[in-house]
Formats: structure tokens, C-alpha cells, sequence
């Protein structure tokens, strides 16, 4: 605050002094400013650039023409969207795979950490850790490879299905079939990386706070409930908070490894959308609309879900 | 604890309570001894199930085309070939896109360190005129973005970047937040350290090479090390920006003879013409496996400092 104060005071002085002082703490720190330059760059470049970019949205761009010459459009591909019918689709299968990964990939590092806080053997417990860890560092076309190879039709989990079954499940092409993929395929990818974030929360707790539940009586149950669960309350809403943001985004760079001419019907959310009009096939204006639109409802849902947390009496986000 | 065995068991409300069983003092009821069993059963079932698959793609990758094709489901082969890896190593494609991986890994790495520590450092300096609009700026950057189509009309067209490896190595060039993990850090550098150097005479410039830097080495190699897994790992930007398949980094070939092949058999783009009859499943295990392998050799080493950065990402950012 002091600072600030000096600030407004130093910029609302007298004109002459004020420039004096700014001058020799520019030179003062030229290193700082120095070293300050190829950072600046790249925020200009590839983050405000872009956001400026955004204009095409708004244009019928042509890469010939340029931003500047393309002709103005106005709200013309936002009307477009959503006169398509197919819009719909888009959303629901982005909403439907986005709350499937609210309620079934996000609480599942939760009860991990958990689960993992009660091991008493402590070389068990470093053990699983280092192999729940590892698959985080496996890129998602190895995952996705991996299951194509298990899943497929010469795969050793679809043959054993099939005899299993009696009838063979199409893993890779069944719509019906495809956000459950997706769905364990994130699971076992992330999990055991989530937790660290919340074992971490609960190697604050006051382990004093557990002997003084004990001597009262409380089993383990009541325990966890009254004072491990309220220990990582806080890390969870945080989280939450963070998720609620990009309740649209899907994933896009491991959606489009795994849609298929078969599970089209289900796979095209809006990023994929985005990604197969836009640079697969090159209606960048009309992306780019979709796109902007899919970042304000993003920001929209950022705030109200902080909001929320306020109300809740946690510090949220910000 | 031990010193004091005999008050660590206590009478309450007709129970008795070992305050030495577990790390809290546990009361061992037979209901809390069945979840033990069950929890260590499930947590060893969950780490089962997350390297099994990487274990049966291993050994299966050394079996022969034939017993995969005859025998129904096995994870320990027969018969041990390496059949599958003279095939993918015959054509120099692999191994081309091996190299090209690393040089990526490496530059791109180097990049992120150079860019993130040098605007991490001028951020971390109170004095400094105009800090709080550029942290707004750097913030704002990490709400809102421009989307995926404005950002590749920038890289492609507008910056001319296509088709070249600076579209993968420059537009991740900062990670907002790891940036302003490493600001965190300076800010918690010692002041006395760096006015000492400045009454020797040692400017920003220097005193950042010489004080700043050796100290925060743990915290460089930590981030270093997630830029350098996101860069072997990444097969988006690849695919979109380059044109050349001799560019290609190893995952995007992956892809390629993968999950594309699935759909189309004929893409198998890999395939030396000498070799007659591709062997299918026995050659995508093995790609697999190269592909792999490299993060799983380093991971065991690893795992402390990459678990070390996300606790300094928690309590401070």
C-alpha cells in the first residue's frame, strides 16, 4: 500500500522531479529492463498478439488479404454456429464428457490421497507412490497407443472380453463405449499424480489434533471425516474452482487421437470442433468465433464458480 | 516414543488405546484392521493396474509375430525375438525421429530456461518501475488467451514460423506459471546477498549470473525437467507446424503408425520396401517401447525433484 501511495504521489507531483526520479531509476535498473526484453517479446507475440487475433472472428479472413484488408463480418459466424442445429451436439457431448470427468477423474485423486495417508508401511507406501506417479510422464499418443494395441481387435483385453462376454465390444469404435475410454484412460493417467497436491495439505495437519480426537473417542471414521477431510477442504474447492474454468475444455490433443470415422457421433466436442474446421480444414474466421465464444463462457464460469467459493467461506482462487 | 512405552497405552470409555501402534496413534479396532487389509489391497491393485500395461507392451514386444498371432493371451513370451526391433531399426525413419526428439528436447528446454529466468528475475525486484502492469500482464495471459486458431494464424502465417522447429520451441517459450513459481523463489533469495555484491560492484546482470543463479539451481533442474518431459512428450504442435516428415519428432511418427494405421493399414510409412509381410502387433509394441523407454529410465531418478516442484507450485502459488 505504501508503495502505491508513493507511486500516486510521485505521479501526481511536481512534473519536472517526477521525471528526474524515473529517469535515474530507469538507469538505475537498465540491466533489469535489459533482461526484461526477450520475455516482453514473447507475451507480446504469442499471448496479446493472438488476442488481437481474435478480430478474424469477427472478419471473413483471408490469409492473402491479411487482417487488415479482410472484409468485416461483423456477428455473421456467431449467427452461423448457432443456426447449425449441429451446435447442440457439439455442446452436449463437451458438457456430457466434461461433467463425466467432473464426477468420476476428479474426486479419484481425493480418495487416493486418502487411502494413501492411512498406509502405515512406509516403504509400501513409497513404492505404490513411484509407480502411481510414473504414467503422469507418459505422453498421452503412448497412452492412447497403448490402449489401441490392448483394446484392439488383436489386443489381449478384447480378446479376453469376447470370451468372457461371449459377444465382442468394439472398445475403439462403439459411441457408447467412447467416453468411458476417455474417462479411464485419464484416470489412469493422472490420479496418482493428483495426489500429490493433497498429500501435500495433509502433511500439515497437526498431528496432535488426531490423539486429541483419539482420547475423545473418535474412531477412524470420525477422524477422517471431522479432520483429514477438512484439512484438504480448502486444496479441493481450489481445485474445483480451476475445473469449473474449463468446464469446456475437453482435451483436445487426446480427443483427436481417439475419435474415429465410427465414434464421430460422440467425440466431436467444440475443441475438436475448433481443431477440424478450423485448422484441418481452414475456416479459420469461423474457428476462431467459436473459439471466442468457448473462452467467455470459460471466464464467466471462472468467476461465478470463485464466487461460489467466497460464499462458502474458502479463499478461492483469488 | 519409546522412552515413554508405559503411558502410551491409555483406559478410555472401557477401550484400550496404543498410542504407539501407527505415526497418529491408532486404536486397532478389528473393522480398522479389515480396511488396512483392504486399503493395502487396493492400493497395491492400483499400482498394479498402472504398470502392467507398460509390462505386457515390454514382453510382448520381444515375442514373435507368430506366437502373438497363435497363442491367445500371454504377457511372458515363449520364444524371445528381436525381430520386431531389427524391423523398426532397419529403416534409419526411427531413429531419425529419435534424433529429433532430443534436439527438440534440448533446445526447447534451453529456451524455456533462458526466457522464464530472465523475466523471472526483473519481476522479482520490488524497486522495479512498472512491475505490477507487467505481472497484470503476465495474469491476465494465464485467464485469457486468444484460443487455438488465433494463436496458429499468428504462429503460422503472421510470424511465418511454419513448417520450421521454432513454431514448437517459441510459442511455449513461458510457462505463466512456472514463471511466476521462479519469481516466488527470488523473491525469497536473501536481499543482503545481492547488496553485498552490488557494493562490490557487480551489476543485476552480473549479480544474477554469479548469486542468483547457483543458488537456485535445484529449482532451474526442477523446472527444467517438466519443460523437458513436456517437450519429449508433445506431438500437437508437430503435427500442426510441420510439413517435412524428416522433421518429425518421434511421438508424431508414433502417431502416425499407431493411431492412424488403426484406420488406414496402408499409412505403416515406416515400412522399408526390402521387408516383405509387416509384422503388425509385434512392431507397434516395440515403437512403443522405444518411445517409452527414455522418460522411464530417467523417471526412478527423477521422481523426488519432480514431486519437490509441484509441493513449491502448492504452498506458494
Amino acid at each position: 500500500m505504501t508503495t502505491k501511495a508513493a507511486e500516486r504521489r510521485a505521479v501526481h507531483g511536481t512534473g519536472k522531479a517526477y521525471w528526474r526520479r524515473l529517469g535515474s531509476e530507469v538507469r538505475r535498473d537498465k540491466w533489469l529492463y535489459f533482461l526484461l526484453i526477450p520475455g516482453l517479446i514473447y507475451f507480446l507475440l504469442f499471448k496479446y498478439l493472438p488476442m488481437w487475433g481474435i478480430i478474424i472472428g469477427f472478419e471473413d479472413y483471408s490469409p492473402f488479404l491479411g487482417p487488415f484488408n479482410s472484409p468485416w463480418k461483423g456477428l455473421y459466424w456467431f449467427e452461423r454456429f448457432f443456426s447449425t442445429k449441429k451446435w447442440m451436439d457439439y455442446m452436449g457431448n463437451t458438457l456430457i464428457l466434461s461433467f463425466m470427468s467432473i464426477v468420476f477423474t476428479f474426486p479419484a485423486p481425493i480418495i487416493l490421497a486418502l487411502m494413501l495417508n492411512e498406509l502405515r508401511g512406509m516403504r509400501y507406501k513409497k513404492l505404490t507412490q513411484t509407480l502411481l506417479y510414473m504414467p503422469h510422464f507418459i505422453s498421452i499418443v503412448i497412452v492412447v497407443s497403448i490402449t489401441y494395441v490392448i483394446f484392439g481387435t488383436d489386443g489381449i483385453i478384447y480378446k479376453a472380453t469376447t470370451q468372457l462376454l461371449g459377444h465382442k465390444i468394439d472398445y475403439l469404435g462403439d459411441p457408447s463405449v467412447f467416453r468411458w475410454m476417455i474417462v479411464g484412460q485419464s484416470i489412469w493417467k493422472e490420479t496418482g499424480w493428483g495426489t500429490i497436491i493433497f498429500l501435500a495439505a495433509l502433511t500439515n495437519v497437526d498431528t496432535q489434533l488426531y490423539e486429541a480426537a483419539m482420547i475423545d473417542g473418535a474412531n477412524r471414521a470420525q477422524r477422517l471425516w471431522h479432520i483429514t477431510l477438512p484439512a484438504i477442504r480448502s486444496t479441493i474447492v481450489l481445485l474445483l474452482v480451476l475445473r469449473m474454468g474449463s468446464v469446456l475444455d475437453t482435451g483436445y490433443e487426446h480427443l483427436i487421437l481417439m475419435s474415429n470415422a465410427l465414434n464421430r457421433s460422440v467425440s466431436q466436442t467444440l475443441d475438436v470442433f475448433v481443431y477440424q474446421n478450423g485448422i484441418v480444414n481452414g475456416q479459420l474466421s469461423y474457428t476462431t468465433a467459436v473459439g471466442l465464444m468457448k473462452s467467455l463462457v470459460s471466464v464467466i464460469l471462472v468467476v461465478t464458480s470463485n464466487k461460489v467459493a467466497h460464499a462458502l467461506g474458502e479463499e478461492g482462487l483469488y | 516414543m519409546a522412552k515413554n512405552q508405559e503411558v502410551t497405552t491409555a483406559q478410555l470409555n472401557g477401550k484400550t488405546i496404543n498410542l504407539t501402534a501407527g505415526p497418529v496413534g491408532v486404536y486397532r479396532s478389528p473393522g480398522s484392521i479389515a480396511f488396512d487389509v483392504l486399503n493395502y489391497v487396493i492400493i497395491g491393485l492400483a499400482a498394479l493396474t498402472t504398470v502392467m500395461p507398460i509390462i505386457y507392451i515390454i514382453c510382448n514386444s520381444f515375442a514373435t509375430e507368430l506366437e502373438l498371432q497363435t497363442r491367445p493371451m500371454f504377457i511372458i513370451p515363449n520364444v524371445w525375438s528381436t525381430d520386431a526391433y531389427k524391423y523398426i531399426f532397419a529403416s534409419n525413419k526411427l531413429l531419425r525421429a529419435f534424433g529429433n526428439s532430443v534436439l527438440i528436447t534440448i533446445c526447447g528446454t534451453a529456451i524455456n530456461l533462458f526466457f522464464t529466468v530472465t523475466m523471472a528475475y526483473p519481476l522479482s525486484k520490488k524497486k522495479l518501475r512498472g512491475r505490477t502492469a507487467l505481472l497484470n500482464m503476465v495474469i491476465i495471459s494465464m485467464f485469457f488467451s486468444g484460443g487455438m486458431i488465433p494463436g496458429y494464424v499468428v504462429v503460422s502465417s503472421w510470424l511465418g514460423l511454419r513448417g520450421t522447429y521454432w513454431a514448437l520451441l517459441l510459442p511455449g517459450a513461458i510457462s505463466a506459471y512456472n514463471m511466476m513459481i521462479v519469481k516466488n523463489f527470488f523473491q525469497g533469495i536473501p536481499q543482503e546477498l545481492e547488496e553485498s555484491a552490488a557494493l562490490d560492484g557487480c551489476n543485476d546482470l552480473m549479480i544474477l549470473l554469479r548469486i542468483v543463479l547457483p543458488l537456485s539451481l535445484p529449482v532451474l533442474a526442477t523446472f527444467g525437467l517438466f519443460y523437458a518431459v513436456g517437450h519429449w512428450n508433445s506431438y500437437f504442435p508437430a503435427m500442426i507446424y510441420l510439413k517435412d516428415d524428416k522433421m518429425y519428432p518421434l511421438q508424431l511418427i508414433l502417431r502416425n503408425i499407431i493411431v492412424t494405421a488403426e484406420s488406414s493399414a496402408s499409412d505403416m510409412s515406416l515400412m522399408d520396401p526390402n521387408f516383405v509381410e509387416p509384422p503388425k502387433q509385434s512392431i507397434k509394441m516395440a515403437v512403443i517401447v522405444v518411445a517409452t523407454v527414455p522418460i522411464m529410465c530417467i523417471y526412478p531418478f527423477l521422481q523426488k525433484y519432480f514431486v519437490k516442484g509441484v509441493m513449491v507450485g502448492a504452498l506458494k502459488g
